[in-house]
């Protein structure tokens, strides 16, 4: 299969490769070592692979690699570059709001977004922007209180 | 107590919201070849021919393996925990659709994929059997004889056993069934069945081996290390010493990832082609390899003419699959409680592991008691409406209480029955005025209660390491798969030696570093394990003041760790390794009747209360309400035990209203999260979780196990409020939609047609 190159900016830094057209974003974030974002249900259904393209959620088990050609990736790593967790990762902490945390980095992400569009979430706001983050163990009520604990941060 | 009972996150929390914890699922080692599995398409037949060659002529394929090129390595290449019934590969026979039959091993993940697709077999097709009723006929056979592995001393009879799908036959007998029920004043008799459902965590399967000179190591996503590599060594012929365990953090296990499921496979793959191997299943595959049971659960009960249960007769039925996995001891061990947590002199219980043409069934959270639960809590409650007695009243009339004998004879002890019970009903508001809605929107009420004997008599050792510094590090083989149980164990052995959680380090399960421990299942490892770095905390703090008294330092004061040992060695240098390994007392139950004055340490215990609202137009149920209490002893980190209820009653919650493998042929209709709904976060009602005030003396620091608890008494509940809503009762799981409304239809005396 014929490698494509693609340039994008990942996580700030700008960044080469190339790639095959039919890998996915995840498969590429692999190669930068970068595994907070895994392939679960590879249907774009339970987000765990929700990455940041040009700051819109997206599943990378449904995101072609080329398709980064030019955008800018983020991705749950970059979230304490500098160190320190952010708001969202220490009101996760503080609510008990995981136990596997497989499908953590996800709805870390997406707690992120949700507060940047809607700093005041209500019940229902969070329980529908949530609809495609799914959580197996169940944590689903400590979630709900660690998006309003950031809220309120 | 100044650690024990405090509120602290998991000690790997800011790995897990960073996303840099460590899980198999990752783990890439250089030379790895990623293998696929190529799986029947059929449920029952005799393998003809496998046709690999185009596979194998594929560009960038390494290799292509049948169970045939396995058996050249291992000639006996059958494995299990209970029997030694499943091929690593398929030889001679499948016996369900998806069962592994080839593996394309490639460096790229994709072409091995393209290599499966050019894989054909050709089958010479038998009839295939999926009910477990049916299935105790033997027209159908799934196996010729029983191979029992011989690891469990009561399992060993049934060696050599033919002719039949019955794995496993458990006995309980106890008074006088037959005549008690003929002089009853009223019997009541009904069947309740589950639905085959899984386990589907979100890190699926995935397992890797790396050869080494004499050695093998394996990375794996797996709940019982100690025996992967008792049983990887025991296929080579080897000493355990020549396989390494190690496990990570597990992205979820509920029961999944226990025994040997990819382990055996990568390991003579490995082997074979002499490089790592790593097999990951997808999303779809998971359906394929380990499920819960499904049962058919036929209970009669005799009340007195003053409500009192006088006898009780069981027959359950545990659709096993076509391989054992754990399901005998399922089939046994929730045996023992079949009963429910009710004070009856009368009883007998039958229970029966069969082997069908399905993916197979082992332990989901519960190990088999939720399916139970489920059966004994709705015909409680029918007995009750029959009999126009409050459910509460009747269950308090009637419920076990400690220092009476259980139905195995074993006299209940720090089991919080009655307490759970309370708190559920309490919550509830159960006297108050309740809505019961109007029109075509009905609310109804339900309770229900459960308890579990924990799986013995099984052993945890532990190690407890005091560096020259003085920080300390545990090492056990209890995984971490999301419970918080490392964070448990830092609390216990911060307690025993007077230093901060919070400081201790507790590595993750190596066998080669690890002490051996039976397995992270059944809610044991807070009791076995806490129970084993308890003493082997105490042992280290022994160990500290014999040193302290051989540097000259005087008995009785309380000199830091650091300084005992600068004084002891002239440096910081040396360490304290505590030990210690625990093992519960057990008597075996009778092979007639059942009984045994010991058959479990400790008992759990957990009850649900719900409300509901039907819409008797669609049949569609909304829980508005859901209560769980659970008898965990004194919790030891009470907001993460919390979260473990909460958990389990949302999974079950899961089981009730939506979870269902859906079977055409064999074939599993509905293998993806698309088809097979999992609750979501808009599923979740408003929830209470409450430990009761108990504890559990022989527990580490009155301690005892929760994982399952939170499963017992959600699906009975909300069947029960459905009937207390609108008079239909529901008698198998899963509660849909369309079951609701099928039964409203049917009550109103308009069946809905068939399909």
């Amino acid at each position: 299969m014929t490698l494509r190159p693609i340039n994008f900016t990942l996580n700030g830094q700008a960044v080469s490769t190339a790639i095959e057209p039919h890998r996915n974003l995840v498969e590429l974030l692999q190669r930068f070592d970068l595994l907070g974002a895994r392939e679960s249900c590879g249907q774009g259904l339970c987000g765990c692979c929700t990455v940041l393209v040009d700051d819109v959620a997206v599943s990378g088990c449904l995101y072609f690699a080329v398709w980064a050609d030019g955008k800018c990736i983020t991705t749950v790593e970059h979230l304490d570059a500098d160190g320190a967790l952010s708001t969202v990762q220490e009101a996760f902490i503080a609510c008990g709001a995981f136990q596997c945390g497989f499908c953590t980095p996800g709805f870390v992400l997406m707690t992120q977004q949700l507060l940047k569009a809607n700093p005041a979430p209500s019940d229902d706001d969070i329980r529908h922007y949530f609809a495609g983050n799914l959580c197996r163990c169940g944590t689903y009520p400590e979630i709900v209180e660690a998006v309003k604990r950031a809220a309120r941060a | 107590m100044k650690q024990v009972g405090r509120d602290i996150p998991r000690l790997e929390l800011r790995a897990k919201v960073t996303g840099r914890a460590d899980y198999t699922h990752h783990l890439r080692l250089p030379g790895m070849l990623y293998g696929k599995v190529f799986r029947s398409t059929v449920p029952h037949g005799r393998i003809r021919s496998i046709d690999t060659t185009a596979a194998q002529a594929l560009a960038g394929v390494h290799r292509v393996i049948t169970g045939e090129d396995i058996r050249k390595l291992i000639p006996e290449p059958y494995y299990g925990p209970a029997f030694h019934d499943q091929p690593i590969l398929a030889l001679d026979k499948v016996r369900h659709v998806g069962e592994p039959v080839a593996v394309v091993l490639a460096s790229d993940p994709h072409i091995a994929e393209q290599g499966v697709q050019l894989i054909s077999a050709e089958y010479e097709e038998l009839p295939a059997v999926y009910d477990e009723v049916e299935a105790m006929q033997p027209d159908i056979l799934v196996h010729d004889v029983l191979r029992p592995a011989g690891t469990f001393a009561d399992l060993k009879h049934l060696k050599g056993r033919g002719g039949t799908n019955v794995a496993l036959d458990y006995h309980l007998r106890r008074g006088d069934v037959d005549k008690s029920m003929a002089g009853a004043e009223y019997v009541f008799e009904h069947t309740f069945k589950t639905q085959q459902c899984l386990h589907l965590a979100f890190e699926p399967f995935v397992s890797v081996a790396e050869p080494g000179d004499e050695r093998l190591t394996i990375y794996t996503a797996n709940q019982s290390p100690s025996f992967v590599r008792i049983e990887i060594a025991r296929l080579f012929g080897w000493p355990e010493n020549r396989v390494r365990v190690k496990v990570p953090y597990l992205g979820g296990g509920f029961g999944g990832k226990l025994y040997i499921k990819l382990e055996a496979l990568v390991a003579a793959l490995s082997i074979m082609v002499r490089r790592p191997v790593k097999i990951a299943l997808t999303m779809e595959e998971q359906f394929y390899m380990i499920t819960k049971h499904a049962t058919t659960f036929r209970i009669k009960s005799g009340v007195s003419k003053d409500g009192r249960v006088v006898a009780r007769a069981c027959e359950v039925f545990w659709n096993g699959g076509a391989y054992a996995d754990i399901g005998p001891r399922v089939a046994q061990k929730s045996g023992f409680t079949a009963a429910g947590p009710y004070d009856i002199e009368h009883v007998s219980i039958d229970s029966y592991e069969i082997y069908t043409n399905r993916t197979p069934a082992g332990a989901l959270r519960g190990f088999g008691v939720p399916q139970l639960v489920w059966a004994y809590e709705c015909h409680t409650d029918l007995i009750a409406r029959e009999l126009g007695i409050d459910p509460v009243a009747f269950r308090r009339k009637n419920l076990l209480r400690n220092g009476r004998p259980q139905a195995t004879g074993t006299v209940l002890q720090d089991a919080a029955i009655a307490q759970v019970l309370d708190a559920v009903v309490a919550r509830m508001g159960w006297n108050a005025p309740f809505d019961r809605g109007s029109g075509t929107m009905r609310r109804g009420r339900g309770i229900a209660i459960g308890f579990k004997a924990v799986i013995s008599p099984t052993t945890s050792v532990a190690m407890v390491n005091i560096s020259a510094d003085g920080s300390t590090t545990i090492y056990c083989s209890t995984v971490d798969v999301g419970q918080g149980s490392g964070t448990a164990f830092a609390l216990i052995a911060a307690e025993v030696l007077d230093i901060e959680a919070e400081a201790i380090r507790v590595v993750n399960p190596d066998t080669d570093i690890t002490p051996y421990d039976m397995g992270t299942l059944g809610s044991r490892s807070l009791f076995h394990m806490g129970n084993a770095v308890r003493l082997a905390a105490e042992d280290a703090r022994g160990k500290l003041r014999a040193l302290a008294a051989e540097a000259g330092l005087p008995e009785g004061t309380n000199y830091p760790p650091a300084e005992i040992f600068k004084k002891r060695y002239g440096m910081q240098a040396g360490n304290v390794i505590g030990t210690a390994s625990y093992v519960p007392t057990y008597n075996a139950p009778d092979a007639k009747t059942g009984q045994s004055d010991n058959v479990t340490p400790f008992w759990m215990v957990g009850g649900s209360g719900v409300e509901v609202e039907v819409d008797t137009e669609t049949g569609k149920v909304r829980v508005l309400r859901l209560i769980n209490a659970a008898d965990c002893g004194k919790p030891i980190n009470p907001g993460v035990a919390r979260t473990q209820l909460s958990g389990a009653a949302i999974m079950q919650l899961g089981f009730t209203l939506s979870e269902a493998m859906q079977l055409d042929g064999g074939q599993v209709t509905n293998a993806s999260l698309a088809d097979y709904k999992i609750p979501g976060i808009g599923d979740i009602p408003p929830m209470e979780n409450e430990l009761v005030d108990a504890e559990q003396h022989s527990g580490p620091f009155g301690a005892k196990g929760l994982g399952e608890s939170g499963t017992f008494g959600v699906s009975p509940a909300i069947a029960n409020a459905i009937h207390d809503a609108v008079g239909v009762r529901i008698m198998e799981l899963p509660i849909t939609a369309e079951a609701v409304l099928r039964a409203l239809r049917a009550n109103a005396g308009r069946p809905l047609d068939d399909e």
